[in-house]
């Protein structure tokens, strides 16, 4: 709980004073952006070329409900429990969103 | 900030409608340009995302090799379970398929006013926006007596290649009774755990092949990453096989003497070796540094200072450093690091162009570490970043647990992720 208010806390910040030196100021991360973080361990567009679970063709309610379980530790995991940690719900549905519909 | 983000869309809108007006065609080149310095997580990556987020960009990546060797699963190869082509990498499907030009030659200076990069064939590039992924330099000479001669005998097998096979072919042609020195760097440096995965995958070899011998470990600090689950995985693995010394027990090493075989440490102890592994102190690559993209001063003196939000170069306007080479605040330098900076940037240089707005950044690291082939570890962490740095999410990320349920069924499982984890980050970046 305590875990989950920080990290929305940080998230909040990171996205809220998104204000650089120079003075640009940053949207807020899209669905395409936050799913990026996936691709390194899942595979381009979620086709894992090895042991971890590919992501592509999976629904959006499938991947949402999964994400939040392993953010509030209601799923057994070795990593992703960690990862899901440093999302807002937000992000989640974004995240959830954009790769039940653009990955192939 | 998203009704901004439509106005300036609109106004692009607008531009393109009114694209016959002749002066507006030639206000701007028909293809942006990008140069990308290096063909290594970083470089490659960012080449192969900046083609996918937008295919009118020109993208020429400048990288020497013909194919990459990873320092990722570099220390298997040591360790006898994995081969040099297990981890090599080609440039084929990020040219035939993604459309990157790929010149082979090295850049030798960066012109930052003229928006140019000279490569060392003679041939000069211009550039909308350069993208310098160039890794580490080694610091010959920051040990005395380990230069790059000294290399062939000590070898440091922190860039792969043909010092991961001497690595291996010594400690193969040792005696069954050796010791095996290595010289840990104090941060940063590239790789955080590499060293002490390196250490257990040459006590798994030396277990299987010279249970005799001894491997020391001379540390130039007194903690390193995932410590603890590392010191527990040695003491059930190797027992009494390893020794690490860190730096407030003498680890710190001040000379090498390669005639010699032997390692000084700060207050005078010697320390023989049949095989020294010495992992010198790092600096950015010779490119960044000799374009004045490298701080000259400070703790972090030899890396490159960049904007959290976009790793643009603070001393250079369009030229973004990544990966190893660029100071990233909490990010570590690892090769999972720079492809996960390779894409946002990508992504935001094809932002740019369009006239769209940035978006705040997310970057990821996910590494996994090796005691024993059936026995995996890892960190992972989510990074945004603030105008005081990149930072990771606090309440996320971390190492495995120190003891989990069911231990061997978890260490056993997150070995066989680690082989997914390179599969995947790999093809992600060369692969199909």
């Amino acid at each position: 709980m305590t875990a989950s208010f920080t990290a929305t806390i940080c998230v909040a910040l990171a996205t809220m004073l998104a204000a650089t030196a120079s003075g640009q100021t940053f949207a807020p991360p899209s669905g395409a952006t936050l799913a990026a973080t996936c691709t390194g361990c899942h595979g381009p567009n979620g086709q894992s070329a090895g042991a971890i679970p590919a992501l592509n063709g999976r629904t959006e309610a499938d991947l949402l409900q999964a994400m939040l379980d392993f953010k509030n530790d209601r799923r057994p995991a070795t990593m992703m429990n960690r990862h899901a940690k440093g999302f807002s719900d937000e992000e989640i549905a974004a995240m959830a969103r954009e790769i039940a519909t653009n990955w192939r | 900030m998203s009704r901004k983000g439509l106005t300036r869309r609109g106004l692009a809108g607008a531009i393109l409608a009114a694209a016959p007006v002749a002066s507006m065609v030639s206000a701007q080149p028909a293809r942006r340009r990008v140069v990308v310095i290096g063909g290594g997580f970083g470089g490659a990556a960012a080449a192969r995302h900046l083609r996918l987020a937008d295919p009118s960009i020109d993208v020429t990546m400048i990288e020497p090799k013909a194919e990459f060797q990873t320092c990722p699963f570099s220390n298997y190869v040591l360790a006898g379970f994995k081969t040099m082509a297990d981890i090599t990498h080609g440039y084929g499907t990020l040219t035939a398929r993604h459309g990157v030009t790929h010149v082979r030659d090295m850049a030798a200076a960066i012109d930052p006013a003229a928006k140019t990069v000279r490569l060392a064939g003679g041939q000069t590039l211009g550039y909308d926006k350069l993208v310098v992924s160039p890794g580490i330099d080694l610091r010959w000479g920051a040990i005395p007596g380990y230069d790059e001669a000294a290399s062939a005998v000590m070898p440091h097998a922190w860039q792969a290649g043909p010092q991961t096979i001497l690595l291996r072919s010594q400690l193969e042609a040792m005696p069954d009774d050796g010791v095996v020195v290595l010289s840990i760097p104090g941060n940063p440096f590239r790789c955080p755990p590499g060293p002490y995965e390196r250490i257990s995958m040459i006590a798994h070899y030396l277990k299987a092949k010279k249970p005799r011998a001894k491997i020391i470990a001379l540390d130039a600090k007194d903690a390193f990453s995932k410590q603890g689950l590392f010191q527990d995985a040695w003491k059930e693995l190797y027992p009494n096989m390893i020794e690490w010394v860190p730096l407030g027990q003498d680890g710190r090493v001040v000379q090498v003497i390669p005639g010699e075989m032997t390692l000084v440490t700060e207050f005078g102890q010697r320390h023989r070796a049949h095989v020294a592994n010495v992992i010198p102190p790092q600096m950015a690559g010779k490119i960044a540094r000799d374009a004045g993209l490298a701080a000259t001063e400070g703790s972090l003196a030899g890396w490159c200072p960049v904007d959290p939000f976009t790793f643009e170069s603070t001393r250079a306007k369009d030229i973004h450093v990544i990966g190893d080479a660029a100071i990233a605040g909490a990010m570590p330098k690892s090769g999972f690091a720079a492809s996960s900076q390779a894409k946002f940037v990508a992504r935001a240089i094809a932002a740019s162009f369009a006239g769209h707005p940035a978006e705040a950044p997310v970057y990821a690291n996910t590494c996994y570490s090796l005691a024993a082939p059936d026995y995996g570890i890892s960190v992972a962490d989510i990074f945004r970043a603030t105008p005081g740095g990149i930072v990771a999410v606090q309440g996320a990320g971390g190492v495995s647990p120190r003891t989990p349920a069911n231990a061997p069924q978890f260490r056993d499982q997150e070995a066989h992720y680690a082989e997914g984890w390179y599969a995947s980050a790999t093809r992600e970046i060369w692969g199909s």
